[in-house]
C-alpha cells in the first residue's frame, strides 16, 4: 500500500547510502511488521465511526471484541505454523473435535466437567502433534498433511456425534464458563476474551523472548541454515504443531462459551478466517517474518469490517470484497518488505 | 608464520568410500594454529570429503583424527563444534530475517541470569547484542555497525563477514571456510580475505577451500593439493607458482 511504486528507486538509492522516504518506510515496516495492520485498523475505525457514530459506542466495540475472540485464538496457532513456512488447514476441524469431545464426554458419558475439558484440550494437543509427526517424520508438505487431517478429524467428529449438537442448557457450567460476561465501565467482556488475551501474552513472550521463539523464526526463514546452525529443526517443527493443537483446544473452550452450545458445524470458515487474520496481520506466508500482535490486529480488522458495514447498513457481501482486497494488499506489502537490497 | 610444532588438527590415513567410489584414499592432513591452510583440487578430488571427515559431517572408514594432540572421533558436526572447530558453509548458515546479533548467537542463545532465565527462559537480548558488537569489533569487521540490522539487508560480503564472525567468535580454534569468496565481487572478496588474515593473526587455524587460485596464493601459508582422492602435494605460495599448483592439481606435473 505504501510506496509500492517507489520501491525500485528506493533500492537504487540504497547503493549510494542515502535513504529515500520509501526506504525509511521499508526499514520501519521491516522492523515492526505490526505497523501496517495497526494503521489499517485505525483507519477502519475512523471511517466506520464517521459513517455511523454508534461504531465507537462501548456496546459495538464490546461486541467486536467478543466476536473476534475465537478466530483470534485460533489464529495464534495458525501464526506459529505459518512462521515456520507451513500452513494449517485443520484449524477448525481440530477445534470442533476438541469442543465436541469435551461436550459429549460431559453430557453423554457423565464424565466430570473438569476431566472432560482437559481431555478435550488434550485431544487438540494430540491432533496438532499428529500433524507435526506427519510433517517431520514422513516429510510431507504441511498443506497436504493438514488437508488430509482436516477430512479425517471432521469425519471422526461426525461419526462420533452423529452430526448432533449439544445444546447449551445441557452443558456443565465449566464448559460454558468462557461465555461469562463482566463489565468494565460501559464495556462488556467475557472470561473467554480474557483467556485469549492471556494466550496472546504467553505466546508473544515465548516468540520474542525465548530461544524457542528465535528458533521458530530461524526454521521458517531458512530451515537448512537453521540446521547448519545446530538447531534441531524437526524438534522445533513438532513443538510448533503440538503447541498450535493445544491452542486450538483452548480456543474450542472459548468457542463453546461464545456460541453457548457445542456444534459440529461451528466455525465452518475457521481455516480461511484464521489465515486471513494472519496474512492481514503482516506475517509472511513464506515464513520467518511476522508475529502475533499483527495477527490480533488482523483478526480485529476483519471483524471491524463485519460490525462496521452492518452498522453502516451496507450489504454484507461488501465485507467479503473488502477482506479480499486487504489480503491481496497485505501480501503485496509483504513481497515489498521481503525484497532484498540488490 | 607462527607455526607450532604440533598441529591443532590432524588426520592420518583417512579413507572414505562411497559404495565403490573412493572418496579419500589414505589422506593425511595437518592444520596448524596461526596459519591459513588452503585446500585446492579439481571437482571430485576429495576436498569437501576431506573437510567433512575432519569436522564430523562424515565419519571416515579408516584413519585417525587428532585434535590438540588427542585422538578424537567426531560422529556429528556438533561434536567437532563442541571441540572448537567451526565451519562456514558455502550456503551461508544465516537466517536472513533475523538481526546480526541473533544470527551470531543462533543455536547457542544465552539466557538471563536468575529466575527470569531459569523459569521464564528469557533471553539476554541486550547482553548478546553487546557481546556480538564486541566480537565483531575484535575481528576488525568495520562494515557491520548495527547489531540489530536484519541480515538480509546486508550485502553478500557483509553476510559472509557475519558467518565468519559467527564461526570465529565463540572461542573456536579452527575455522573452516568453504568457498567464501565464490559469490563475491572484487572489493568484497578482498574484505573477506583481509578478515581471514585477521583470524590467522589472532592465532586461529583457518582451513580455506577455494577454486580461486589468486585468492589462495594471496592468503594461504600452505596449500594442500588434492588429486584423485589423494594428497598430491603440500606446497607454499613461495615455493610454487600458481601454474605449478594447477599443474599438480591436474596431474600435469
Amino acid at each position: 500500500m505504501l510506496g509500492l511504486k517507489t520501491s525500485a528507486t528506493g533500492a537504487a538509492a540504497g547503493l549510494t547510502g542515502r535513504r529515500t522516504p520509501a526506504q525509511r518506510v521499508h526499514h520501519l515496516l521491516h522492523h515492526h511488521p505490526a505497523i501496517s495492520p495497526a494503521v489499517i485498523l485505525l483507519l477502519t475505525c475512523v471511517v466506520f465511526t464517521a459513517l455511523n457514530d454508534r461504531f465507537a459506542s462501548p456496546a459495538a466495540l464490546s461486541l467486536l471484541v467478543q466476536q473476534t475472540a475465537t478466530v483470534a485464538a485460533l489464529a495464534i496457532g495458525q501464526t506459529l505454523i505459518i512462521l515456520t513456512a507451513g500452513i494449517d488447514l485443520s484449524v477448525g476441524a481440530i477445534a470442533v473435535l476438541s469442543s465436541m469431545l469435551s461436550a459429549m464426554l460431559a453430557v453423554e458419558n457423565g464424565v466430570p466437567a473438569p476431566l472432560a475439558l482437559v481431555i478435550g484440550i488434550a485431544a487438540g494437543l494430540a491432533a496438532g502433534g499428529l500433524n507435526g509427526l506427519l510433517v517431520t517424520r514422513i516429510g510431507l508438505p504441511p498443506f497436504i498433511v493438514t488437508l488430509g487431517t482436516l477430512s479425517v478429524f471432521t469425519a471422526i467428529v461426525l461419526l462420533y456425534t452423529g452430526g448432533r449438537s449439544v445444546p447449551g442448557r445441557d452443558l456443565p457450567d465449566l464448559l460454558a464458563w468462557t461465555g461469562t460476561t463482566f463489565a468494565i465501565g460501559d464495556f462488556r467482556l467475557t472470561t473467554g476474551v480474557l483467556l485469549v488475551a492471556v494466550m496472546y501474552a504467553v505466546v508473544g513472550y515465548a516468540l520474542s523472548q525465548t530461544a524457542w521463539g528465535r528458533h521458530v523464526y530461524a526454521v521458517g526463514d531458512d530451515a537448512d541454515a537453521a540446521r547448519l546452525a545446530g538447531i534441531r529443526v524437526n524438534r522445533v517443527l513438532l513443538s510448533v504443531y503440538a503447541v498450535a493443537g493445544l491452542i486450538y483446544g483452548l480456543a474450542a473452550w472459548v468457542l463453546i462459551g461464545r456460541s453457548g452450545a457445542a456444534s459440529p458445524n461451528a466455525i465452518a470458515n475457521a481455516n480461511l478466517e484464521s489465515i486471513t487474520a494472519v496474512v492481514i496481520g503482516g506475517t509472511s506466508l513464506f515464513g520467518g517474518r511476522g508475529g502475533i500482535l499483527g495477527t490480533l490486529l488482523g483478526a480485529l480488522i476483519v471483524q471491524a469490517f463485519t460490525v462496521g458495514l452492518s452498522l453502516a447498513g451496507v450489504d454484507d457481501q461488501y465485507r467479503l470484497l473488502a477482506v479480499g482486497v486487504l489480503v491481496i494488499a497485505a501480501v503485496s506489502v509483504d513481497q515489498w518488505i521481503r525484497r532484498v537490497r540488490e | 608464520m607462527t607455526e607450532s610444532p604440533r598441529p591443532i588438527l590432524a588426520g592420518r590415513g583417512l579413507v572414505k568410500m562411497f559404495g565403490r567410489v573412493v572418496g579419500l584414499d589414505h589422506v593425511d592432513i595437518d592444520v596448524y594454529a596461526g596459519e591459513v591452510l588452503a585446500i585446492i583440487g579439481d571437482n571430485g578430488a576429495g576436498k569437501s570429503t576431506l573437510v567433512k571427515c575432519v569436522t564430523g559431517a562424515l565419519v571416515p572408514d579408516a584413519g585417525t583424527i587428532t585434535f590438540d594432540g588427542r585422538e578424537v572421533t567426531f560422529r556429528r558436526p556438533q561434536d567437532s563444534r563442541a571441540a572448537g572447530i567451526e565451519t562456514v558453509y558455502q550456503t551461508l548458515a544465516v537466517a536472513p530475517a533475523l538481526d546480526v546479533a541473533s544470527n551470531l548467537y543462533l543455536g547457542r542463545e544465552e539466557r538471563r541470569r536468575g529466575i527470569l532465565g531459569t523459569v521464564f527462559r528469557m533471553l539476554d537480548t541486550q547482553g548478546m547484542r553487546t557481546r556480538a558488537e564486541a566480537a565483531v569489533r575484535d575481528l576488525g569487521i568495520s562494515t557491520i555497525q548495527n547489531m540489530s540490522q536484519a541480515v538480509e539487508s546486508l550485502s553478500g560480503g557483509q553476510r559472509q563477514a557475519v558467518a565468519v564472525a559467527r564461526a570465529a567468535a565463540f572461542g573456536s580454534r579452527v575455522v573452516v571456510l568453504d568457498e567464501p569468496t565464490a559469490a563475491l565481487g572484487v572489493k568484497e572478496s578482498n574484505q573477506v580475505l583481509a578478515l581471514i588474515e585477521r583470524l590467522r593473526d589472532n592465532g586461529l587455524a583457518v582451513v580455506l577451500i577455494s577454486h580461486n587460485m589468486p585468492h589462495v596464493w594471496q592468503v594461504a601459508d600452505r596449500i594442500h593439493v588434492q588429486r584423485l582422492a589423494r594428497r598430491a602435494a603440500v606446497i607454499t605460495p613461495k615455493s610454487h607458482t600458481m601454474s605449478d599448483g594447477v599443474a599438480i592439481m591436474t596431474g600435469a606435473l
